[in-house]
Parts: C-alpha cells; structure tokens; sequence
C-alpha cells in the first residue's frame, strides 16, 4: 500500500492526466479506493473531491483545469498537487500525449 | 485535504466491499499439512458448482471487488480451476491464488506469466527440504521448487513465496529472502495462528518470544518489501509497528468464504461463532457484507478490557481475534504472543479451565501421513502435544 508523501511539486499541474488503464476505482464513504493490476498495489483517495479531480483527469487540458472542474482553487491546491504527485509515483495516474 | 479520521480508523467501520477476500475452492488437498488453518483434506460434496461458483464472481464483479485471494485445500485440484481463473479475469476480477504448486507445470506457468490480473502464491514453510516437508508433508519442498523454477523460467516475475513463520523455520528468514531473490518471487512472511489443525500444533510451532522479537527487527530492516498480509501488528509492542495498516480487519476488511458458500469474519476463524452466513441465501455475498449482525458488531468500536491500559496498546490493538479464540483466551484480553509477555501468563490462567473451542469444520483425511515429531489431533483437547 502506497501512503508516503511526494512533494507536491513534483507533480506538473498543467500537463494533461489521466488514470492508467489497469486501475479500478471504487467509491467508498471517505472517498475512494484504487487498485493497480499491473503493480498490484492499493491506494486511497482519502477524500470524496479528490475522487471527483482523478475521474475529471481524463476530460481536462490540465490537471489545474480538472481541479477547477471541482471547485479546488486557491490555497487547497496544494495539498491536491501533493496527493496527485504521490498518485503518480505509484502509477495510478499517468500523463496522456497532447492531442 | 479535509480532516478525515485516520485510514485504518474508516476501515474499522467497514467498506463498501471487502479489500481481502479470501475465498477457499474447496476443501480437498493432496497434502496434509499439519498446521493447515482450514483442516483440509477431503473435498465437501456440498462444495459450490462450477456455476454456483461463476455466479459468486458476477457478484465480486458487481461488487468492485478488486480481487480474490483463492485458496483451500489445494484449489488447482478442481477439475475447473482454470476455468473459473478465466471466467474471473474476464470480469475484471483480479486471482490471487495460494497453491502448494502440484499443478504448476511448465506449460500453465508460461501461461499465468502473461497475465496482469492472475497472481500465484506458493507456500513453503521450510527453506530446507527437511525443515518443510516436517509440516506439509514428504516431497512437498520438491513440488514447491519445481513449481517456482517453471514460474521463473517463464518470466513470472514477482509471484509470491509464502511463508508461516514457525520456530523451526524462524531462523531460516535470509535463506527464504535468498530463494525468493533467486526465482524473481516477492517473500511474503505470515503469522501461525491456530485455527484448524493448527490448534493441535500450535504449542509446539508458535515461535519462541526470542525467534519473535527477532522477526520483529527483521521485518521492519525490510520495510514494505517484505509482504505480511498485515499478520504481526501484534509485535508492535516489541518498538515499531510493523509496515501496514495494522489492524484486526476480520470483517471490516477482510473476510472468508469457504467452499459451501459459508462466510467467516476471516480465514482463521473457521467457527460458528464466526460465521456471518452463506453466498447461497437470499441477498448473496453483498447482503452477508453489508447487513450480517457478526459484521456489525465487529464494525463497533471493540471492548479492549485490561489491554487498553496498556502502552502498547496503540500499535498492538490487543492482537488477533482468533488466536484468542483458539487458545481459550478472552478476546478482551492479550494476544497469546503479546510482545510483552501477558500471553503466557494469560494462557496459564487459562490451562485448567474449558477447552479452547474446537474449530467448527474438519475436512481431514482420516489417513494421513503422520510426520514423526508432531502428532495428529488428540480427539478432544488442544494443543495436548508431548
């Protein structure tokens, strides 16, 4: 199971994301549950926006963009960023080519 | 990020759908391990049908059931294993399943290596020949070696080797992590508990207090790649608690069905009086989950009687739920292998009084071979070894 922190920097918020195709997500009350087939490795999102940013991920030009999308602005940006960067260590989420 | 409690406190109230799910195939095995936590060894002919079974995994599937852990007895010994190893993967149910490797040929190994969602878990409870086949019985190290070289040359990198940690092998933990290293396999150390006839032995494999601090230090110089199934948060007490979430998961997290279709709070309670019902009645394995009075219960913060005063308590929790049951302790009370001691004299107290409960199913062949320093079960009492 993955829970260490990445430095939020560490993680692009303007290049485009998206969740990588052998993760399965599954809502739970404090937000949701992701499984990797290929790593076989569990994380967590521990919040239910959170889960909210990773499902926009895929339909925004920007992870800034998908964030938005879900109403985190501002100062809360960062501790997203951080849990973004820490889903892309562990391969959950993956940068998609520019169309 | 908003407060939210810590993860393992959210897990204590239950899940949506178990993350651990243990699922035994059957109860036939072609060994007779002398700890085997299920008593395996002749099949049950009440066992789930094939279609039974495929209807169960339409369930997972529904159920986001990321994947099951497939056991037994020996699982591969159903004459459609295969099949509903398939007919798994084919709904996004990831396998895992636990085998002594009787059926892991060359050909079957090259095939489970091209699969992202089947995983394989052999088990060997002795580095040396002798030291294994003294628990799982004559010509089982064989049988595991070959089964991990058709693995590693296939190119299966990663399956796993899976060890009980035993006071005989206790001290083989970097000759495990060296024949894990050699064929690519990741090691994954559990805890002995005595649950089916793993009651009868379990006096006599349990490591020493010694052999468990010493496990302790060893698993945590390992960090995470070391797989535990979560199995030694009972050894925090020792300093550190172990990496994981370290908690009791039995039916918060985890649980267990067995090849009738009964589910148990997890796969080391085989007992009535933990049984939470069965996939074949109305409702299925999601209604047994999510509305079982067993489940809710345990969901319910837990009485922690004279541990909670205790300072280690916030790394042990008190330990397993079913080492307790199984050794006649209160569940109120130490874990038998506390770190600090309180088991034995816990389980001093408690020689004397009842008999720990008896495990509810047995599945043993009546003749089986007998290893010649451990003795079969004693008809009625545990752990009576000499």
């Amino acid at each position: 199971m993955s829970t260490e922190a990445v430095p939020p920097a560490a993680f692009d918020l303007d290049r485009p994301w998206c969740l990588d195709e052998r993760v399965a997500v599954r809502p739970e009350p404090f937000g949701a549950l992701l499984y990797h087939f290929g790593t076989r490795r569990l994380s967590f999102l521990k919040d239910p926006r959170m889960l909210t940013v990773v499902r926009a991920l895929a339909e925004h030009p920007s992870a800034r963009s998908a964030c938005e999308s879900a109403g985190v602005t501002g100062p809360a940006l960062q501790a997203y960023q951080g849990a973004l960067a820490t889903l892309a260590r562990s391969e959950m989420i993956k940068e998609r080519a520019v169309p | 990020m908003t407060a939210v409690l810590p993860l393992a406190e959210q897990f204590q109230r239950g899940l949506t759908a178990p993350i651990c799910l243990t699922w035994e195939l059957t109860y036939a095995c072609n060994l007779s391990c002398v700890h085997c936590l299920s008593s395996s060894g002749r099949r049950d002919p009440r066992e789930l049908s094939t279609a039974q079974c495929q209807a169960l995994i339409d369930e997972l599937a529904r159920m986001q059931v990321f994947y099951v852990n497939i056991g037994g007895g020996e699982p591969t010994v159903r004459a459609d294993f295969w099949e509903l190893v398939d007919y798994a993967v084919a709904r996004r149910v990831g396998v895992k399943f636990s085998t002594n490797g009787v059926k892991i040929t060359p050909e079957v190994a090259r095939r489970l290596a091209g699969s992202d969602y089947v995983d394989v878990q052999i088990s060997l409870d002795g580095a040396t020949e002798q030291v294994n086949d003294a628990v799982r019985g004559a010509g089982s190290y064989r049988t595991a070696m070959r089964a991990m070289g058709a693995l590693a040359a296939a190119g299966f990198r990663g399956f796993k080797m899976s060890v009980v940690v035993t006071r005989q092998n206790a001290g083989q933990l970097d000759q495990f992590e060296a024949l894990a290293r050699e064929h690519g396999a990741q090691l994954r150390l559990t805890r002995l508990r005595p649950a089916g006839r793993g009651a009868d032995v379990w006096h006599a494999l349990h490591p020493t207090a010694g052999q468990q601090r010493a496990l302790h230090d060893w698993l945590l110089a390992r960090g995470d790649s070391v797989l535990t199934g979560d199995s030694f948060f009972h050894l925090a007490g020792f300093g550190q608690a172990p990496p994981g979430l370290n908690m009791c998961g039995a039916g918060r997290v985890v649980c267990l069905i067995d090849p009738v279709g009964d589910v148990y709070a997890c796969p080391f309670a085989i007992h009535d009086s933990f049984r939470a019902g069965n996939v074949r009645h109305d409702g299925g394995f999601a209604r047994v989950w999510r509305e079982s009075a067993l489940f809710a219960t345990l969901r319910e913060p837990q009485p922690g009687g004279p541990c909670t005063s205790c300072s280690a308590f916030d790394g042990c929790q008190g330990g397993c739920m079913a080492a307790k049951f199984f050794t006649g302790l209160p569940l109120d009370g130490p874990d038998p292998e506390c770190a600090l001691g309180h088991g034995e004299a816990a389980l001093a107290r408690a020689t004397g009084g009842a008999p720990p409960p008896r495990p509810s199913v047995d599945h043993s062949r009546r003749r089986g071979p007998v290893p010649v320093t451990i003795g079969r079960r004693p008809p009625q009492s545990a752990g009576a070894l000499t």
